[in-house]
C-alpha cells in the first residue's frame, strides 16, 4: 500500500475516535517542517545493517546532509540518488539508472543486507514506481540482500512520518508467527541503550519474550500475528500500527513512555496485558519511577509556572505538552502538531489543562503572531525559527532533539526535562 | 542518476536564497513542498542570522497536485506582499515545482502586484547552488540597473562590490577589508551588492566608476553585463593572499591612473615577516592539499606555495564552471588538478596523498578529521564554526593574517613536534596525548577508524605485501602525524623493490630512499 492511500484511510479512520477536550485550530499556510527524507538520520544509525537509497533531486541531498549536521561521522549509510535532466527527459531510462547506482552501492556496502529506496517529491510526481523496482532489485541480489521502498517526500509525509512509512513498509518483511502465546513488540525506533533499559524491565517484570521493532539488524525482524501485543513508542505511528493491526497484532493503547508517569502508564499498559501482578509490577517499577521523580524535581524549581509554547514538528508535541504541564507544572499555551493522530494521543490531550489551544498543520506566519503576542517563558520549535525568536527575547527549545537524542524511559526523564531547562536558565543567566 | 553521499553545493533555489537573504526589501516566493523549509536552518542555524529569510514556500502537498496548486501560489505571493510589503519580490520554483510546471512567473504577473517581480528560471535538475546565486543576481541587476546620465561626478572614483551573498566565506568580514583597503587608495565604495543592498540601491550601481568582482562565481555574469550595457569596467582579481592583494591593488591603480605605489611598498600585514621567521622554517615543504570552490582553492595554492613555503600536493575544485583556471594553476604548481563534486573521490584522493594538512571544505575537514590529517577550512561549504564572532576577513593585508594563523595551528607547532620526537616514549607524551591543540579530538587519540573504504587503501598497495611485527613496533615508534605517510612511503618502496615481507630494515631504507 502506498503512503498516500495510508493517509487516505487515515483521514477516514479519524473521526471515529473519542471527542477531545479542546478544539482544533486548523489554519492553512506556509509548513515550516521537515520532510519524511529527515527520519533516515536516526533510522540509518538503528537499523545497522540497513542502507537509504533516496531517489531524488539535490534538495533532497542537501536536505538530509543540512538536517543530519553535526551528527554524522562515520561513513553513513545513506546516500541519494540524484534525478538528472537525462533522467526526466527520457534519454536515460530511470530504471535502468536505478539499478547502476543499486550496484554502486552494493558494490561499496557489501555489508548490506537491508536496502530502502526512499521516495521523494520528485520520484513521486513524475510516477517512478519504486515498488516494481524493489522487487526487481530483491530479486537480482536476494536472498542475502532485501530491498524495501517507501516515500519520505514532502508532498506526502511530515518528518517522523518517514518513520512510519519505513516502519511500515517493514512489516512485510516479519515472519509469520510461530509463538502460540502472547509476546510483545515495542515498536519506534529507539536509542539501543533506552531498548536495553526497558528490555530489563521487561524482563524483571516476568515478560515471556520482548521485541523491538525496528530490530538493530535486519534478520531480527520480530514475528507478527494474532499473538503479538504491540506497544508503540513513538505517537507518529498511525500507518504502522494500522498494518500490524492487519497483521492480526493487538494495539496496547497507553500514554507515551516519557517522564515518571508517561513510563509508568506505558509500562502499565503492557504489564496488564500479560496479567502481571500488581505488587510484581510495583516492585519492578518503583526504583526506577522514583529515580526520575528525583531527576524531575530538580528541573521542576526551573520550569513551574513558566508557560511553553509548542510549535508542530514531530507529533511528540501532545506528549511532551502532557509531561511538561504534568510532571514539571508549565503552563502550555499552543500545542501545535503537524498532524493530530486523535486515536494515538487522546490519552496525552485528555490530561492537558483547559483552555490549551490544540492546533493541527500550520499557518507559520500566523502561528508565530500568535506566539509572539503570547510572550511565551519556552518556545519549542523547529532550527529555522529558534534564533530568529531568541532575537526578538524568547527562549527556545528546538524540536529536533527530542527524535535525536534519548528522551525515553525513567532514566532519561532528568535528561527530558534538562533539555527544556537549559534554555530557560541560561535566559536567567545571561548578562549581556 | 548520480549517486551521492554529500554534496557541496544545495540546488540552484538556495543559491537564490542566499541572494535574496543577504539583501533588504526583497522577498522570494518559493513554489515548494513543505520539506523545503530546511533551507532556513542553513541561515538562522549555520549563519546564525537573527532573522528569517525572507522566503514564503507555498508548500504544497500531494492533495493539491493536479488540483490548485497554482491558486496556492497566487494566496501565498499575495500573502507574502501584504505582510512584508517587499520593495521587489522574487519568484521560482524549487525542484519539484519544477516538474508540476505551474509557471510562478507567469502567475505573479496575473497578480498585478505594485511592485517589481523578478521571475527565476533555475533549472533545478541541471544547475546548482553558485549558478543559483549567480544567476538572481544577474536577474536582479539586469532589472534594476540603469546607466548613468551624463559625466561622473566629482569627487573620488567610485566602484562597486559585488558578489558577497548570505552564508557566504567570510563575506561580511571581507566586504569590510576591501572597503578599507579600497579607502586607503582613495576610492569610494558605491553599491555593495548583494550583501545588504536594496533594489533600489542596484539602481544606483551605474553611479560608479568600475566594478569590484569579489567572488567570480556569484558575479562574474552580472559584471560582464554591467560592462557591456554600462560600459563599467572590472576588476578581477579576488585579492586573497599577499600577493593577489598586490596584484589586486596593482590592477585598480593601472585601471584608474591612481598612484598606489606608497601602499604597495608598505607592508601593513604581519603574515611576511611571520612566515620569514625562523620559527617557521618547520612550516618548509609541508604537504598541502586543497580544495574547495574554484576561487579559493587557487588563491589557497598560490598563498601556501609562495607565502607559506609548503608543497602543493593537490589542487581542486568542485564547481566545474572554473575547471580551466584550476587545471592552469595546478599545471603551475606541478600537481594533479581535481575537479569534481564527488565527496567520495575527494576522500581517496587524500587518502592516497597522506597530506600533512588539508586545506578544504567543511567536507574536508571531515575527511581529514577521520584520516587524522590536520586541516583549516578555507571555502564554503562551511559549517557553524567557520562563521566566527570575531573579525577575521580572508581578503587584503589582515586576511593573510587570519589565513596564517589558522592555517598554522592546526600543525603541530614546531617546537612541539620537536619535543613530540624527542619523548615518545615517555608515557605521558605517546601518540595517545597527542598535540595539545588539535582541536575537538585532540588527547583522545583518534585512530583513524575505518570509516575510509577498504578499497581505497588497498588500490595502490597488493595486498600481498605484509608487515613483521617488529617492523609493526617500529612504526608505532613513528610520530603518530607523520605515521601514516611513513606507512605509505614504506609500502611503496617495497612494492617497487619487490619486497613482500616488510621489516624494519625495510622501513629505513625506504626512509632513506624517500629522504633523497
Ligand atoms: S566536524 Fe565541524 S564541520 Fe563537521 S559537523 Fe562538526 S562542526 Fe560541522
Ligand atoms: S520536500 Fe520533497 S523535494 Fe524537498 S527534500 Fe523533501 S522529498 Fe526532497
Amino acid at each position: 500500500m502506498t503512503v498516500l492511500n495510508l493517509l487516505a484511510r487515515r483521514a477516514e479512520t479519524a473521526p471515529a475516535a473519542r471527542p477531545l477536550p479542546t478544539e482544533v485550530l486548523r489554519q492553512r499556510g506556509q509548513r515550516e517542517v521537515f520532510c519524511g527524507l529527515t527520519g533516515i538520520v536516526w533510522l540509518h544509525r538503528k537499523i545497522q545493517d540497513a542502507f537509504f537509497l533516496v531517489v531524488g533531486s539535490r534538495t533532497c541531498a542537501h536536505l538530509i546532509q543540512s538536517a543530519a549536521g553535526v551528527m554524522v561521522f562515520a561513513e553513513p549509510r545513506f546516500a541519494t540518488a540524484i534525478m538528472e535532466e537525462r533522467d526526466l527527459a527520457g534519454m536515460a531510462d530511470p530504471n535502468e539508472e536505478l539499478d547502476r547506482v543499486v550496484a554502486q552501492v552494493l558494490e561499496r556496502r557489501p555489508d548490506i543486507r537491508l536496502l530502502f529506496l526512499v521516495g521523494s517529491c520528485p520520484s513521486e510526481v513524475i510516477k517512478l514506481d519504486l515498488s516494481r523496482a524493489a522487487a526487481r532489485l530483491s530479486a537480482r541480489h536476494g536472498p542475502d540482500l532485501r530491498v524495501l521502498n517507501y516515500s519520505g517526500s514532502g508532498i506526502e509525509t511530515t518528518f517522523t512520518e518517514g518513520e512510519d512509512a519505513c516502519l511500515t513498509a517493514m512489516v512485510d518483511l516479519a515472519p509469520v508467527e510461530t509463538a502460540t502465546a502472547p509476546h510483545l513488540v515495542v515498536v519506534g525506533s529507539l536509542p539501543d541503550i533506552v531498548e536495553d533499559q526497558f528490555r530489563r524491565l521487561f524482563s524483571a517484570m516476568g515478560l515471556p519474550r520482548v521485541d523491538f521493532f525496528p530490530p538493530r539488524r535486519a534478520a531480527d525482524i520480530p514475528e507478527i500475528g494474532p499473538q503479538t501485543r504491540f506497544l508503540l513508542a513513538q505517537p507518529f505511528l498511525g500507518a504502522t500500527s494500522q498494518k500490524l493491526e492487519d497483521r492480526g497484532a493487538q494495539p496496547l493503547r497507553a500514554p507515551f513512555p516519557f517522564g515518571a508517569e508517561g513510563t509508568t502508564a506505558w509500562l502499565q499498559a503492557a504489564a496488564d496485558a500479560f496479567k502481571i501482578s500488581p505488587a510484581v509490577f510495583n516492585s519492578v517499577v518503583a526504583p526506577g519511577r522514583e529515580r526520575a521523580k528525583r531527576a524531575l524535581a530538580r528541573h521542576r524549581e526551573t520550569l513551574q509556572g513558566k508557560s511553553v509554547f509548542l510549535f508542530p514538528d514531530s507529533q511528540l508535541e501532545p506528549s511532551m505538552a502532557r509531561f511538561l504541564y504534568e510532571e514539571l507544572d508549565m503552563r502550555p499555551i499552543e500545542v501545535g502538531t503537524p498532524y493530530l493522530n486523535k486515536e494515538l494521543v487522546s490519552c496525552e490531550i485528555s490530561r492537558l489543562p483547559s483552555g490549551v489551544v490544540l492546533s493541527e498543520g500550520q499557518d507559520v506566519d500566523r502561528q508565530l503572531d500568535r506566539c509572539r503576542a503570547a510572550k511565551p517563558d519556552l518556545t519549542i520549535c523547529g532550527l529555522g525559527l529558534a534564533n530568529p525568536l531568541e532575537r526578538e527575547g524568547l527562549a527556545t527549545k528546538w524540536s529536533i532533539e527530542l527524535v535525536f537524542s534519548p528522551v525515553h524511559g525513567f532514566d532519561q526523564a532528568g535528561d527530558l526535562a534538562g533539555l527544556f531547562a537549559r534554555p530557560v536558565t541560561r535566559h536567567a543567566m545571561l548578562g549581556v | 542518476m548520480k549517486l551521492a553521499v554529500w554534496t557541496y553545493e544545495g540546488p540552484p533555489h538556495v543559491g537564490a536564497m542566499r541572494v535574496a537573504t543577504a539583501m533588504k526589501g526583497v522577498h522570494y516566493l518559493l513554489h515548494a513542498p513543505q520539506g523545503d523549509t530546511y533551507a532556513d536552518l542553513l541561515f538562522t542555524m549555520i549563519e546564525r542570522r537573527g532573522e528569517r529569510p525572507p522566503v514564503t514556500y507555498t508548500t504544497f502537498q500531494a492533495r493539491d497536485l493536479g488540483g490548485d496548486t497554482a491558486d496556492l501560489f497566487k494566496d501565498a505571493a499575495r500573502g507574502a506582499y501584504e505582510r512584508f510589503l517587499p520593495q521587489a519580490m522574487l519568484v521560482g520554483a524549487s525542484c519539484t515545482a519544477e516538474l508540476i510546471q505551474d509557471d510562478p512567473g507567469g502567475l505573479a504577473k496575473t497578480l498585478g502586484l505594485p511592485i517589481p517581480v523578478v521571475p527565476l528560471e533555475l533549472p533545478s535538475y541541471q544547475k546548482k547552488e553558485n549558478w543559483g546565486a549567480s544567476e538572481t543576481f544577474f536577474q536582479l541587476v539586469k532589472r534594476f540597473a540603469v546607466k548613468r546620465e551624463g559625466p561622473a561626478q566629482g569627487g573620488a572614483p567610485r566602484c562597486n562590490l559585488l558578489g558577497p551573498t548570505a552564508l557566504g566565506f567570510r563575506h561580511r568580514d571581507d566586504v569590510l577589508e576591501v572597503t578599507r583597503l579600497l579607502g586607503q587608495l582613495g576610492f569610494e565604495v558605491n553599491v555593495t551588492a548583494p550583501l545588504n543592498a536594496t533594489p533600489a540601491d542596484l539602481a544606483r550601481l551605474g553611479d560608479a566608476d568600475f566594478n569590484v568582482v569579489l567572488y567570480p562565481e556569484i558575479a562574474e555574469t552580472a559584471a560582464t553585463w554591467l560592462e557591456k550595457n554600462l560600459g563599467q569596467p572590472a576588476i578581477r582579481t579576488p585579492p586573497i593572499g599577499i600577493g593577489a592583494t598586490r596584484d589586486f591593488i596593482a590592477a585598480v591603480a593601472a585601471l584608474t591612473g591612481r598612484d598606489a605605489s606608497a601602499l604597495l611598498h608598505s607592508m601593513p600585514s604581519n603574515q611576511p615577516w611571520w612566515s620569514r621567521s625562523v620559527d617557521s622554517t618547520y612550516l618548509t615543504g609541508k604537504r598541502v592539499f586543497v580544495f574547495g570552490d574554484a576561487t579559493h582553492a587557487i588563491a589557497a595554492a598560490r598563498i601556501a606555495r609562495e607565502e607559506m613555503g609548503f608543497e602543493v600536493v593537490g589542487l581542486g575544485a568542485y564547481n566545474r564552471e572554473f575547471a580551466r583556471e584550476v587545471r592552469a594553476a595546478a599545471e603551475h604548481y606541478g600537481c594533479p588538478a581535481l575537479i569534481t563534486d564527488d565527496y567520495l573521490e575527494v576522500e581517496r584522493t587524500i587518502a592516497d596523498l597522506q597530506p600533512e594538512l588539508v586545506l578544504g571544505t567543511q567536507m574536508e575537514r571531515h575527511i581529514a578529521k577521520r584520516l587524522n590529517i590536520a586541516c583549516a577550512v578555507i571555502s564554503a561549504p562551511a559549517h557553524v564554526q567557520d562563521f566566527p564572532a570575531r573579525y577575521s576577513p580572508q581578503m587584503g593585508f589582515e586576511g593573510a593574517n587570519v589565513m596564517f594563523d589558522t592555517w598554522v595551528h592546526p600543525l603541530v607547532m614546531g617546537l612541539e613536534e620537536h619535543l613530540l620526537a624527542m619523548f615518545r616514549d615517555d608515557f605521558e607524551f605517546n601518540d595517545h596525548a597527542g598535540p595539545s591543540h588539535l582541536g575537538h579530538g585532540g588527547g583522545k587519540a583518534v585512530e583513524p577508524t575505518v570509516a575510509v573504504p577498504p578499497q581505497a587503501v588497498t588500490e595502490t598497495v597488493p595486498a600481498t605485501i605484509s608487515w613483521t611485527s617488529d617492523a609493526e613496533a617500529e612504526l608505532i615508534k613513528i610520530p603518530f602525524f607523520v605515521r601514516g605517510k611513513a606507512r605509505r612511503n614504506t609500502e611503496i618502496f617495497a612494492e617497487r623493490n619487490g619486497i613482500f615481507r616488510i621489516d624494519v630494515e625495510t622501513i629505513y631504507d625506504a626512509r632513506s630512499h624517500f629522504a633523497r
